[in-house]
């Protein structure tokens, strides 16, 4: 009998990276990163850190047997800076030493010195130079300079959203041990084993095979460790092929916050036309997105914000533009909605502006455009299986939304120093990875001879529960108890070339190829079962454990099918593999078909605002989510509860802050507040079911789109505080702090 | 040497005794289910529970291990979640997997302790005193839903109001919520024979530790450290004086009747103050001797003119609270010295007004709090005693918006006069919790709403804010 995962957690029975047994002999590992933003490195003095008694060794670029590149996108994604460090918390050295203590002091007495050049912090300074990651990128549909004539109302403006820091628990580790033949078995806290495997032997010159990355688990991961976990592994590994011995490195909370990349603040331009019905006839836009030094993921994920520009409304004439601007500091990096939050908060931004203009609410606006099937989404695809008007709708019947108005407006009325708004947030968010090649799988399955079944795919587990939803498939598929079935860890050495588990389709694409592979299991099995029970192949089914033959049960049961299959040499293990049907998508036309699938949803956002000191509550969250034929219920609820909230959390509490240096000064939880259990409102949520093809068993995708229902609170807070100060012009700066809303409900008239 | 028990086994640890029991607990003992992350006491993610032998037997409560000292455990019960764990789930482990409290697991196991905590100490099974109980916990994960219906479905399931806190152990062993070696824990620690080093004079001060082994865990490993012993019920009167000791916890002063009597709002107004396991462990005069400038027990007791009993070897002295902040964490105090016990006239207590305000509304740092305190007769205002901090290096006493308001009406034009007067008082600057025209506009607002809350019958918002 195999326990769930949660029942592990409970009691603290569950074991992550730092939970592992450390071996004896164990090394630690630290680095060593750069104190300036920009530079040119003239020195690096290892004498008084070498002279640490417990200093083993200080690894430099140079010591690199391969090449000094984790990345996947340009030569300046070093593992250690050579000549050049590009931003604060940089590795350029690497401690390692007999205790994480000491490898932490020895790593203080690194002596680098520096011949500091100029640096910029912000995407448009950074435009305005010229630096930029890749030239920018422009999707089109209809003619925007044509339609601005035909239009009766137009406004523009700019909205800037922050970073957002992950705050993962776990923070980043990895432990590599030595093998024999120059191999290395690595233990890394990542959301792509696969590439922590690629770059690792990239690093080390040696071949993919010597190289063995397994992830057990994570503790919380929401983007930050699909790309930024590598080259901690990798510094592990680097470490370990040299020494010849075990090599851990860990990051405690502040050096996390102050070496890894972030969500990417954007700041955008827009300009919006609406004829006098409300129907928005044009919408152009230009995303200045902050990548940080180097391209990490950005590219991918300004590609993304292109893709949502129009969220869930149809638009027909629109030009959105995204450039994406190099700036000194660290790599901005995924976080859950990989740049279509940031997308989606402009375009609000503008429908909140041009209703102002015209003096209804946004709300009026938002359903007067709400995409219908069939009609296109800026890069051509037309929009299938659309759900958008039906999940306004149910919202609005199902949570009474019209008595709830009323209430608050009364309220209002009635209360000089609290005001109460409810914004509403419809989501469109695609499903796919938009670098088609990624979207496929493997699954390798054995059932045992005593008819236990081992799973092991390229799905890591960071909390969104993708393993249980995988023993689902698997044991749907075999028509047995899913606690004979086990999920491994996720290991190269058994499934090769996995994609990074991110862009919510890890159950998606692995659960496809468990399918499969439990399938072709089953294959052999009722064929044996065929030859027990006196029938046909065709005329087998295994239900509750059962052999049925037509639908009816025989007396033979699992374990006897299985030990038969055994004793009569059928394959009892599988693999197969995986790969989204149908999506395409060509860059020099911005045209195709991405996407396998999109989801939709509505959200209703009320809060409370205490108009003498600023400070507020998010007191409901109302949501109906477009959920396919859910997996596991429980599993979806607790993913899109979670994911309202961090998107609250960005729009409200959530403050990245830099000093004049691009010094991270909220490196600490102290210092940077996500929601706490008082803060978290109270959430329901329905979901709308119904077929999704698209997908496996007709499940849908539920990782990322929640988190964007959080961008409702940002625009309730507007209009909470319009009802107290109705003079004021809100300038679309998020997240929207208690500071924010004070200074707002007490500017007058400007 | 340091001996306690730990879990179901007494232990003995020759490390110093300033190492943190997270690491005595993790890498020294690998029991794992206790997790390491922000050790600043922020996440709860290392939450155990501390039991301490008192008159009725042991007292537990939820503490977080990374701010917790080894010196500080001796004698005592430390329990880890594997010290809960019986062969199946408990009740609260349950309703954590039932509810959908759970996603990648890392906070589990703090939260599960938090619960404990609660469960050992609350008179009843109040659900926003489990709230309390379990804010210091961070979840990046779940959003709190799950948490909020497991913890809903905890309170309906268990009635804690039958069950005296006398008999409490016996009936959560009774409920399977603790395993059954919690009934004879308080005897096997009796056994334990207690050794009382006398501490060096030069020794560091230790009282809660929630401070020190934020800033200076290091350092403090080779420091020699005088543990202060705990207070016991350390709030009472005399004459007219209301005392407090200096090692009352916070959570002491939250939850004392008496302490109540005076101040009827302070057990609301302390839930704003750290969560409830660093409240357990941090002391009053911790929070004072600190220094911070938005130290929040500084600020309340500033607006009582409060005066400091400040004992050495030799001798004992009174100074004013006001008088004894210098600087930026500079105090008044001399080496050798310590704060015995906080002072004020009650009488200060007939109208007092305390306001917090920070990004986060709970478990947060202040950007500005401030405290007022008035005797009147007759509508006039006989004395009044304002505090405010966030808005200078100290936490600050405005003797002259206080000695402006002396002798006033009670109307609005007194309260725009003191607002006034107020701004000429402080010197805020900007940083991560605001900026300095942010802070200045807060202060404004929390004297407007000391009146507010003080005078509902005369003061109203509408005289205050002219558009
Ligand atoms: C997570 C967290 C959140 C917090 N939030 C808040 C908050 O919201 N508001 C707020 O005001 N504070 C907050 N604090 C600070 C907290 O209140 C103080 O850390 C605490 O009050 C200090 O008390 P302690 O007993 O733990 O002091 P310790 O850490 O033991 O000591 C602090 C200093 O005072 C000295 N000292 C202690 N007692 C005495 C004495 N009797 N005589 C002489 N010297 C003494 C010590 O030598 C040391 O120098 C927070 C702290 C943490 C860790
Ligand atoms: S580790 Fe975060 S509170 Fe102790
Ligand atoms: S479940 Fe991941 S932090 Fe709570």
């Amino acid at each position: 009998m195999h326990a769930n995962d949660t029942d592990l957690h409970a009691q603290g029975a569950s074991t992550f990276i730092d939970d592992m047994p450390e071996p004896a002999g164990l090394l630690h590992a630290c680095p060593v990163v750069s104190g300036i933003a920009h530079g040119l490195i003239e020195s690096i003095d290892l004498n008084d850190a070498l002279a640490c008694p417990g200093v083993v060794a200080i690894l430099l670029a140079r010591d690199i047997p391969g090449c000094n590149n984790i990345g996947n996108v340009e030569a300046g994604e070093v593992l250690l800076a050579e000549q050049e460090v590009v931003y604060q918390g940089q590795p350029v050295a690497v401690v390692v030493a007999e205790s994480d203590a000491v490898a932490r002091r020895a790593a203080g007495l690194v002596r680098i010195c520096y011949k500091e050049l100029p640096a910029v912090f912000d995407a448009r300074a950074a435009h305005a130079q010229g630096l930029h990651i890749a030239p920018p990128r422009i999707f089109s549909l209809g003619d925007v300079d044509q339609a601005w004539k035909d239009c009766d109302v137009i406004v523009e403006g700019s909205a800037v959203s922050g970073a957002q820091e992950h705050v993962y628990l776990e923070t980043q580790v990895a432990v590599a041990y030595p093998l024999e033949n120059e191999g290395l078995k690595v233990f890394s806290a990542t959301q792509s084993p696969g590439m922590v495997q690629r770059v690792i032997a990239r690093v080390l010159d040696c071949a993919m095979n010597r190289v063995e990355v397994d992830v057990l688990r994570l503790g919380g991961a929401f983007g930050g460790k699909e790309e930024q976990a590598t080259g901690w592994a990798a510094m592990a590994a680097l470490a370990a092929g040299r020494l010849q011995k075990p090599v851990k490195i860990r990051m405690n909370q502040g050096e996390d916050m102050r070496w890894t990349g972030k969500r990417h603040p954007y700041d955008s331009d827009f300009k919006i036309g609406l004829d006098k019905t409300g129907r928005i006839l044009a919408y152009e836009v230009c995303f200045y997105q902050n990548a940080g030094a180097v391209a990490d993921l950005s590219l991918a994920i300004l590609e993304r914000t292109l893709f949502h520009a129009g969220n869930s409304y149809f638009i027909p004439n629109v030009r959105a533009t995204a450039i994406s601007c190099r700036t000194h500091l660290p790599p901005n990096t995924a976080f859950r909605g990989f740049g279509g939050p940031q997308a989606m908060f402009a375009l609000e931004a503008a429908i909140f502006k041009a209703a102002a203009a015209m003096h209804v609410d946004p709300a009026h606006i938002q359903r007067r455009n709400l995409l219908q099937e069939g009609q296109p989404f800026p890069y051509g695809m037309p929009a299938e299986n659309c759900r958008a008007q039906r999940c306004w709708q149910q919202l609005h019947d199902r949570f009474d939304l019209p008595r709830r108005q009323q209430a608050i407006d009364n309220f209002n009325a009635g209360h000089s120093l609290e005001k109460k708004a409810l914004a509403l947030m419809p989501i469109c968010f695609g499903i796919s990875f938009t670098a088609t090649f990624l979207n496929q799988a493997s699954a390798l399955v054995h059932v045992y001879a005593d008819g236990s079944v081992s799973v092991s795919c390229g799905a890591v587990e960071m909390g969104q529960g993708v393993k249980e939803k995988i023993r689902h498939v698997a044991a749907r598929t075999l028509g047995i108890d899913k606690a004979r079935i086990k999920v491994e860890s996720t290991n190269t050495a058994r499934i090769a070339n996995m994609s990074p588990t991110a862009a919510s389709v890890g159950s998606d694409l692995n659960g496809q190829a468990t399918l499969l592979a439990c399938q072709r299991i089953l294959q052999g099995l009722k064929t044996v079962a065929a030859r027990l029970a006196g029938g046909e192949p065709e005329q087998i089914s295994i239900e509750q454990e059962q052999v049925c033959l037509d639908g009816r049960p025989t007396a033979t049961g699992w374990n006897k099918l299985v030990s038969e299959a055994y004793l009569s040499r059928t394959p009892l293990s599988a693999h197969a593999h995986y790969a989204t049907p149908k999506v395409f998508f060509d860059r020099s036309t911005e045209r195709g078909r991405p996407f396998a699938y999109h989801v939709y949803g509505c959200a209703a956002v009320e809060v409370a605002v205490d108009c003498l000191r600023g400070t507020y509550r998010v007191t409901d969250v109302s949501i109906v989510h477009d959920g396919g034929r859910s997996l596991a219920p429980d599993i979806d609820r607790g993913q899109v509860e979670g994911g309202v909230v961090q998107g609250l959390g960005w729009m409200t509490l959530e403050e990245v802050r830099h000093d004049g240096q691009g010094r991270l000064l909220t490196d600490s939880l102290t210092a940077y507040k996500i929601p706490d259990l008082y803060f978290a409102p109270d959430i329901a949520v329905e979901f709308l079911d119904g077929d999704n093809p698209a997908a496996v068993m007709h499940s849908k995708a539920v990782g990322e789109p929640p988190l964007m229902y959080g961008i409702g609170g940002y625009f309730a807070l507007v209009k909470a505080i319009r009802a107290f100060n109705p003079d004021w012009q809100p300038g679309f700066s998020a997240p929207m702090t208690p500071e924010k809303v004070l200074l707002a409900l007490y500017e007058c008239g400007c | 040497m340091s001996r306690f028990l730990l879990n179901q086994r007494l232990v003995e640890e020759q490390l110093p005794a300033g190492t943190v029991m997270l690491d005595v607990i993790r890498r020294r003992r690998g029991l794992t289910g206790t997790k390491d992350v922000c050790r600043e006491g922020d996440c709860g993610a290392c939450q155990v529970l501390l039991g301490k032998r008192q008159a009725g037997g042991l007292r537990y409560q939820a503490v977080n291990a990374c701010l917790l000292p080894l010196g500080a455990v001796d004698g005592g019960h430390v329990v880890t979640v594997e010290g809960l764990n019986g062969e199946r789930l408990n009740p609260i482990q349950q309703a954590l997997v039932d509810n959908g409290a759970i996603q990648c697991g890392f906070c589990t196991p703090g939260l599960v302790m938090a619960l404990t905590g609660f469960f050992l100490n609350s008179p009843a099974s109040d659900e926003h005193a489990a709230v309390d109980a379990a804010a210091g916990n961070l979840c990046r994960c779940t959003g709190y839903a799950g948490i909020r219906r497991a913890i809903n479905q905890l309170c309906r399931r268990f009635d804690l109001s039958g069950s005296p806190l006398a008999r409490r152990i016996e009936d959560l062993v009774h409920w399977q919520i603790l395993p059954p070696y919690f009934l004879t824990a308080d005897e096997t620690l009796a056994a334990l024979p207690l050794h009382q080093a006398a501490p060096s004079p030069d020794a560091v001060r230790v009282a809660g530790g929630t401070d020190l082994f934020v800033q200076k865990l290091a350092w403090l490993q080779a420091q020699p450290l005088d543990f202060l012993p705990a207070s016991g019920d350390g709030i009472r009167r005399e004459g007219r004086d209301g005392i407090v000791d200096a090692t009352t916890t916070i959570e002491q002063l939250r939850t004392s009747p008496l302490f109540r009597q005076w101040f009827p709002s302070a057990a609301q107004d302390f839930e704003l103050i750290c969560s409830a396991p660093v409240r357990a462990r941090a002391t009053v005069g911790g929070n004072l001797v600190n220094a911070s400038p938005i130290a929040d027990l500084a600020v309340f007791f500033l607006a009582l003119d409060a005066r400091l009993v400040i004992a050495s070897a030799t001798r004992l002295r009174t100074v004013a609270l006001k008088d004894f902040f210098q600087g930026y964490k500079k105090t008044d105090l001399q080496p050798g010295e310590r704060v015995r016990e906080i002072r004020f006239d009650t009488a200060a207590a007939q109208h007092f007004s305390y306001e917090k305000v920070s990004k986060r509304t709970h478990l947060d740092i202040a950007g500005v709090n401030s405290a007022l305190s008035i005797e009147q007769a007759d509508g006039r205002i006989v004395k009044a005693r304002l505090a405010a901090g966030g808005i200078g290096p100290v936490p600050a006493y405005l003797a002259a918006t206080g000695a402006c308001l002396q002798g006033k009406t009670i109307e609005p034009a007194t309260v725009l006069e003191a607002v006034e007067i107020a701004q000429g008082e402080i010197t805020p600057i900007s940083d991560i919790r605001g900026s300095a025209e942010y802070k200045r506009l807060l202060l404004r607002q929390l004297i407007f709403a000391h009146f507010l809350k003080l005078f509902p019958d005369t003061i109203r918002w509408e005289q205050l804010h002219a558009r």
